[in-house]
């Protein structure tokens, strides 16, 4: 009796390693993923994209196991498949790559390259021989790398090149690099890239995902976008150039982009020292050199890809990172910034992009997460007198609409908008000169949005001075005067907000071909 | 009454009371509280007494577990303040004075705040793992202690330096009376003023709270500093108790007896949220338990197995799952959270 099905699979599509159809996957309140296909070919190097929270992750996640989908179907290799963990899909011929390398650095190289696999001769493993066969792995990648050294003696470039020479040693078809490269420099991307291309001659699938779009269009032979969890398009990568994919990543066409409404630019007046001043800040290995000034009254925005450094450069003006070049002047006299609390002493004040790590104290009231910056400048010593704490908590639970209005909730039961307004109130409160704001509309529905949006225009319109980072261009156009353009950790142009302005200019600054 | 059985001391209250009632059932004399020339005396008032050090060290545990620490030198800490303590009173030629004593107490305190600054400096400042960091002057803490008396037993009679064990003020025994006034000066110091929350705070989201300006390096160093302050004083009690430095046998194991106190208590070993007053209350199950083990008869050498038993009852009744199955046999609910506006958010599978 023959099988016929492999037959019959074979006639369907000759080429498919992986198709995934009408995908769902929904977390309580949210639709993570809504019914999207995705296909993925012999021998193809295929990029995914989409901001932050477009569903990459989890569309990851579902193909390696680690989140069960709630309807559509997974067939590799023309065969169904259901995975219940991540050793399903390993066994389906699915390995991953990740950004921090899951080898043991103790083990030597070969080692490593063999684990599991191997050579065993009469006296248990042969160790000469499974050395000799990682090599012959090794060798077939382009990898001269001497098997019996330490993986830990070697660059982490390297480490990630023997984690993707596992790949092959287990025979995968389809192989994920999730931000392969996001620490590597420019001669380990090529290293990289080399065996990528090696990979795919092997007729090995390569789902390819990086925020550095140069890379996307020198690797990749298609891409798929995915925007707020659907699918926005698969593309052959010469079939659009690289405005089109950001407009199609933010989700919106250019002509329509440049309609939207925005505050009136206002004047700023310049002529008086800025309240903050940076002159050749860098931190190596983040964000290269800056300049900037803000002005009382002023929003500055700050444009640019993920990854493009605007975190980074946010961080290190707080001082939440240091600063290894590079001067700060705050309203004309040189200030010292390298902790939150010589900030927040010359009145600066941050919010994080990321709010339930670096915000929230999810365990603590919504009023002791109010009072918390206040609090903090005034040392444990001194506690804000009740009072005071009252008046404070009562004048802004008012003010921002922070609901449910109840100050003895626990934080971490608010809704994100709510925690985002709460978060703001805690800078607030401590009457900042400056404010940081990092991605404060992230992750929150459209209505507090709006009234995030306003706050920020409001209180620059009362002489406060923002640095307004987003990656939705149209917000950062329509709260900002100045705007700085990111990209590849470095500032690339800064225009003033004017009526000729719009998101395809920015995307424009942004998208720029020919950096490295 | 649901919101009684909701309060989050109840379970170690719960614990207390049956451990009492356990024992007044097998020996009625045990609630008795007699008054001999304004002193009073009886099994409760001793527990009062005995539980002294254990309370002293266990206050500073909990703040040091709160900030996602914890301090296993208290131990040897007790043992070090001991010595020092005693061989001042043994050197000096007036060992029955007041001021020889004062004098003798507050050397042996002021050397453990050193220590717990110490360890402070390497959790907080250097950034080494609070268990790491205090397990070397757990070790170490007993060789130096052995150093001050010159590896003997160094044993005094000082009368004044007795009272702290054996005395009696207002009718209560003055070990305490000690313990007490620790409770309320630590209770007023993380209530009154920020340094409860603000610990909450660093031990609930570090990152977070570094960001909001709280100086949370100042903190952590100083709340082992207070750690090391209050086993010195423990160690003090302790050493006024057998009027002995001994090196090698004061405050052994009470750094388990406490941490185990603190979460009895109901304060997680996570860190944040901790509650003084279940730490209290934790310390006095401990004391009882012990006192009943005694009295029970139980043979020394199986006490810690009778008290490990204890303690993973009190430990299982404080557990959600436990308690889900135990009400009605349910499966443990999904942790939902909910606002009144809200859909409900799961905690248990995060969007990425």
């Amino acid at each position: 009796m023959t099988l016929p099905s492999r037959k019959i699979y074979a006639v369907v599509d000759n080429n498919v390693v992986v198709e995934m159809k009408g995908i769902s996957i929904s977390f309580p309140g949210v639709k993570a993923l809504d019914s999207v296909d995705f296909t993925l070919r012999e021998g193809e190097i295929h990029s995914l994209l989409g901001e932050n929270g477009a569903g990459k992750s989890t569309l990851i996640k579902a193909l390696t196991g680690v989140y069960a989908i709630d309807s559509g179907s997974i067939q590799v290799l023309g065969v169904e498949r259901r995975f219940a963990n991540t050793a399903d899909a390993q066994s389906a011929g699915i390995a991953t790559v990740y950004q921090e390398i899951n080898l043991c650095s103790n083990l030597s190289v070969g080692e490593n390259v063999m684990l599991g696999h191997e050579v065993r001769g009469p006296f248990g493993i042969d160790w000469k021989a499974t050395h000799a066969k990682a090599s012959t792995y090794l060798n077939e990648l382009g990898l001269h790398i001497e098997p019996r050294s330490p993986l830990s003696s070697h660059s982490l470039a390297i480490q990630q090149l023997v984690a993707i020479s596992r790949a092959v040693v287990v025979d995968c078809r389809l192989l994920i690099l999730d931000e392969p490269t996001s620490s590597l420099d420019r001669s380990e991307v090529e290293q990289l890239f080399a065996v990528m291309r090696r990979l795919k001659d092997r007729n090995v699938a390569i789902l390819f995902v990086s925020h550095f779009l140069d890379q996307v269009f020198e690797i990749s032979d298609r891409m798929t976008i995915l925007r707020n969890g659907q699918l926005e398009g698969e593309y052959l990568v010469g079939a659009i150039n690289r405005s089109t994919l950001i407009s199609k990543m933010l989700g919106r066409e250019l002509a329509e982009l440049d309609l939207i409404g925005r505050a009136a630019t206002r004047a700023i007046d310049r002529s008086g020292a800025p309240v903050l001043k940076v002159l050749g800040l860098g931190r190596k290995g983040s964000i290269e050199p800056v300049d900037l000034e803000v002005y009382d009254g002023e929003v500055l925005g700050l444009a640019g890809l993920l990854g493009s450094g605007r975190t980074e450069l946010a961080r290190i003006i707080y001082g939440a990172d240091r600063a290894d070049s590079g001067r700060v002047e705050v309203r004309g006299v040189p200030a010292h910034l390298s902790s939150p609390q010589q900030s927040a002493h010359h009145r600066i004040a941050f919010s994080s992009e990321d709010r339930r790590e670096e915000g929230i104290i999810g365990d603590l009231t919504v009023a002791e997460n109010l009072v918390l910056a206040v609090q903090a400048k005034r040392g444990w010593l001194q506690k804000v007198p009740r009072a005071q704490q009252q008046s404070i908590i009562d004048e802004y639970m008012v003010a921002l609409g922070i609901k449910p209005n109840n100050p003895n909730a626990l934080i971490r039961n608010l809704s994100g908008g709510n925690q985002q307004k709460v978060l703001l109130a805690r800078w607030l409160a401590t009457s900042p000169q400056l404010l940081i704001l990092d991605e404060p509309t992230r992750g929150i529905d459209i209505g507090a949005k709006a009234e995030v949006q306003q706050l920020v225009a409001r209180l620059a319109e009362d002489g406060m001075g923002v640095i307004f980072i987003s990656s939705e261009l149209d917000e950062v156009l329509r709260v900002s005067q100045r705007i700085a353009v990111l990209r590849d950790h470095r500032k690339v142009a800064e225009i003033d907000n004017a009526a000729d302005v719009g998101v395809s200019s920015l995307v424009e600054l942004i998208a720029k071909e020919g950096a490295a | 009454m649901t919101r009684i059985f909701k309060h989050r001391l109840i379970w170690p209250i719960a614990a207390l009371v049956a451990l009492i009632v356990l024992n007044s059932i097998s020996r009625p004399s045990f609630l008795s509280i007699t008054i001999t020339r304004g002193q009073l005396y009886g099994s409760l008032i001793d527990i009062l007494r005995d539980s002294a050090p254990l309370m002293l060290v266990a206050l500073g545990m909990a703040l040091v577990i709160a900030t996602r620490g914890i301090d296993l030198s208290v131990g040897a800490q007790m043992a070090i303040s001991g010595s020092v303590a005693l061989t001042i009173i043994a050197d000096s030629k007036t060992p029955n004075s007041l001021g020889t004593v004062v004098v003798a107490i507050l050397a042996g305190v002021a050397i453990t705040l050193v220590f717990g600054l110490w360890n402070g400096f390497l959790v907080a400042v250097v950034g080494i793992q609070p268990i790491i960091a205090t397990l070397v002057l757990m070790l170490a803490g007993r060789g130096i202690a052995l150093l001050i008396t010159g590896g003997f037993i160094t044993t005094i009679t000082s009368t004044p330096y007795a009272v702290l064990s054996q005395g009696h003020v207002l009718g209560f025994p003055v070990a305490f009376l000690v313990s007490a006034i620790a409770i309320a000066i630590v209770t007023v110091l993380v209530r009154r003023t920020a340094l409860g929350v603000l610990t909450e705070a660093v031990g609930i989201n570090p990152s977070a709270s570094r960001l909001a300006g709280v100086r949370s390096r100042g903190i952590v160093w100083s709340l082992y500093g207070l750690s090391g302050l209050l086993a010195g004083m423990a160690g003090i009690l302790y050493s006024s108790n057998i009027m002995a430095a001994d090196a090698n046998n004061a405050g052994i194991n009470i750094e388990l007896d406490a941490i185990l106190a603190v979460v009895l208590g109901g304060t997680s070993l996570a860190g944040g949220k901790f509650t003084l007053a279940g730490t209290v209350i934790g310390v006095f199950i401990i004391q009882t338990l012990t006192s009943t083990i005694t009295f029970l008869g139980v043979p020394p050498a199986v006490t810690p197995v009778f008290k490990a038993v204890v303690v993973i009852i009190v430990c299982l009744s404080q557990s959600q799952r436990m308690r889900g199955w135990i009400s009605g046999l349910r499966p443990p609910k999904r942790l939902v959270v909910t606002t009144p506006n809200e859909t409900p958010i799961a905690t248990n599978r995060t969007t990425a």
